[in-house]
């Protein structure tokens, strides 16, 4: 079933702004191209020809954080690094989504120790938590779906 | 949380020459969060006009502390950390860890598991390539490559979620042996593997080795001699692109290296290209590796019996009574490693990987130290890009194969 059966013959769609909005939204999320550890080699996985994240219009990495409007922490986060990190995303233009990749993101995984920062959500607001060490790319992929779930979910009112 | 220090231009004279205090030359920053730094390292570039005059390297953004978190752990609950070092190599890490434990007890290892070491070993430095060869490839703008590098790479992964359950941070080898023993798909699973990597490798090869754009960024960049090489501690590729003939396999054979039949790449060149040839032709050994150890793989256990170090087996500790206490006792005090020091190092895909592991006669390491090679190649840094471009730069960090978790444990 295509999009003609739907238009209808007068060839309109009726939607509402909010719904159209988020679907743009949720489809071209760019995510910034930005690894931190181990489990970067896992989302380089999940971007490669095996797993293709494209398929959820997310191939384009963005190295600039003024281009992109997802921020995909994978790895850890250490004391070093965390003013970075959080410059980074100041840097990022509304809206914009954070996605925790791996234990060591979400809360300092098997090291607990002087140097990691217990959980990136110290430093930015996280809006998905992916667990695993490191996660496979399908947990990413449904990580990244389950984001796209909550951005379809929000309504214009909420919109700063 | 740490703050942002405002460092001045005096603070960093005794980085920066007189020019760039002057204000002639420029001073840039790379990184950390650079796509072609390769992981999270920074650099300050001073720049005459596109000239790279110097490089400077900051790292520490992903200092983790394992070496002081393996202290606090005892001798096998501390492997799991070095997994997570070189994450390209994890198997090659645990290997390192477990020789020198095993060279601190005094244990010995079944042959099977040594064999299935050297294999395993071989396939994560073939893995550990591919992501090199993506990557590096992927900075020089071509993207293909890093397609089918990471297609290859995912049967690698396939075959050890096959033996140990995880892709990455297996575990698998331990401490007088291997975890268990390998499941019957998985020599069907690895001569797959074996059948269709050389025209793989033939493959990523036509793409780049004639290229003329490939020789054109990397021919002649990011050149150093020999002597140099040696004298800046290089080991790996970046060594044996220069000419030096240095394999640990080779020189102080570990697990049977022995026994294998294969050849150590050399080019004289030491550049870019070189570095780049000597990676492809390692991977080819590698097969040649794999394939002789496959055919060769006896039977037998996969564990030392030793049970005073090593857990009994599963099946054992529902019926003998010795078993269930070893087990008991390993798995909450561990077992005391007799005092003393030790040095084991091995073959990694990017070079000399050491430990250093000094036992003060308890269940914990008191000391553990590793001799990273990414840490030794990047300190050349500096020599290799001094007067190259901007551009070259990108090639140069991405021949010399560094892994920021390596750099900064
Ligand atoms: S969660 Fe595991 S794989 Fe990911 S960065 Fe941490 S240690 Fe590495």
């Amino acid at each position: 079933m295509g999009l003609e059966q739907k238009l209808g013959n007068m060839g309109v769609v009726t939607t509402r702004l909010e719904d159209l909005v988020n679907w743009s939204r949720t489809n071209a999320m760019w995510p910034m191209l930005f690894g931190l550890a181990c489990c970067a080699i896992e989302m380089m996985s999940a971007q490669a020809a095996n797993y293709d994240m494209s398929r959820f219009g997310m191939e384009l990495m963005r190295a600039s954080p003024r281009q992109s409007d997802l921020m995909i922490v994978a790895g850890r986060v250490s004391r070093k690094m965390a003013p970075v990190l959080r410059r980074l995303y100041d840097q990022m233009p509304d809206p914009k989504w954070v996605i925790s990749m791996g234990d060591c993101a979400s809360c300092g995984g098997v090291f607990n120790n002087y140097a990691v920062v217990q959980g990136v959500d110290e430093v930015v607001p996280v809006d998905v938590y992916v667990a695993g060490c490191p996660p496979r790319p399908e947990a990413l992929i449904h990580g990244v779906i389950t984001l796209h779930e909550k951005v379809r979910r929000e309504r214009m009112k909420d919109w700063a | 949380m740490s703050q942002i220090e405002e460092v001045t231009l005096d603070g960093m004279s005794h980085l920066v020459s007189d020019r760039a205090l002057k204000g002639e030359t420029m001073l840039l920053n790379m990184g950390p969060q650079h796509p072609s730094t390769h992981g999270v390292l920074r650099l300050l570039l001073e720049l005459d006009g596109e000239t790279v005059v110097n490089a400077i390297p900051d790292i520490g953004f992903l200092h983790t502390g394992i070496e002081k978190n393996m202290e606090a752990k005892t001798y096998q609950k501390a492997e799991v950390m070095t997994d997570r070092m070189d994450y390209l190599n994890t198997t090659g890490n645990n290997l390192a860890y477990c020789l020198a434990i095993e060279k601190l007890v005094g244990l010995d290892v079944p042959e099977r598991a040594q064999t299935l070491r050297v294999l395993l070993a071989e396939l994560q430095r073939l893995a550990s390539h591919l992501v090199w060869l993506g990557t590096s490839a992927l900075d020089l703008a071509a993207m293909s490559d890093f397609m089918y590098c990471f297609r290859e790479r995912e049967m690698i992964m396939d075959i050890y979620e096959l033996i140990s359950g995880q892709r990455m941070m297996t575990t698998y080898i331990r401490p007088g042996g291997v975890w268990r023993d390998v499941p019957v798909e998985f020599e069907t699973a690895v001569r797959e593997l074996l059948k269709i990597m050389p025209r793989r490798i033939d493959e990523y090869e036509s793409l780049l080795t004639k290229n003329p754009l490939f020789i054109d960024r990397t021919a002649g960049i990011g050149k150093i001699s020999a002597e140099d090489a040696v004298n800046w501690g290089l080991t790996g590729a970046c060594l044996r692109g220069s000419g030096v003939y240095y394999d640990i396999r080779k020189f102080a054979p570990y697990s049977g290296y022995e026994q294998y039949d294969f050849e150590v790449p050399l080019r004289t060149e030491g550049d870019v290209r070189a570095r780049y040839l000597v990676r492809v032709a390692e991977m080819r050994q590698s097969v040649r590796i794999i394939q002789q150890a496959l055919d060769k793989l006896p039977m037998g256990p996969v564990r030392s019996s030793n049970y005073k170090f090593v857990p009994p087996p599963r099946s054992e500790i529902g019926t003998s009574m010795e078993a269930l206490i070893h087990h008991f006792k390993l798995w909450t005090e561990g077992f005391n490693a007799p005092a003393g020091s030790v040095y084991v190092a091995v073959e990694s895909p990017k070079g000399e990987q050491g430990v250093f592991l000094e036992g003060n006669g308890g269940p914990k390491p008191w000391r553990i130290h590793f001799r990273n090679p990414s840490f030794d190649n990047l300190q050349a840094l500096p020599v290799l890009a001094k007067g190259f471009l901007v551009a070259d730069l990108v090639a140069i960090i991405g021949s010399i194969d560094i892994v920021l978790g390596d750099v900064d444990r």
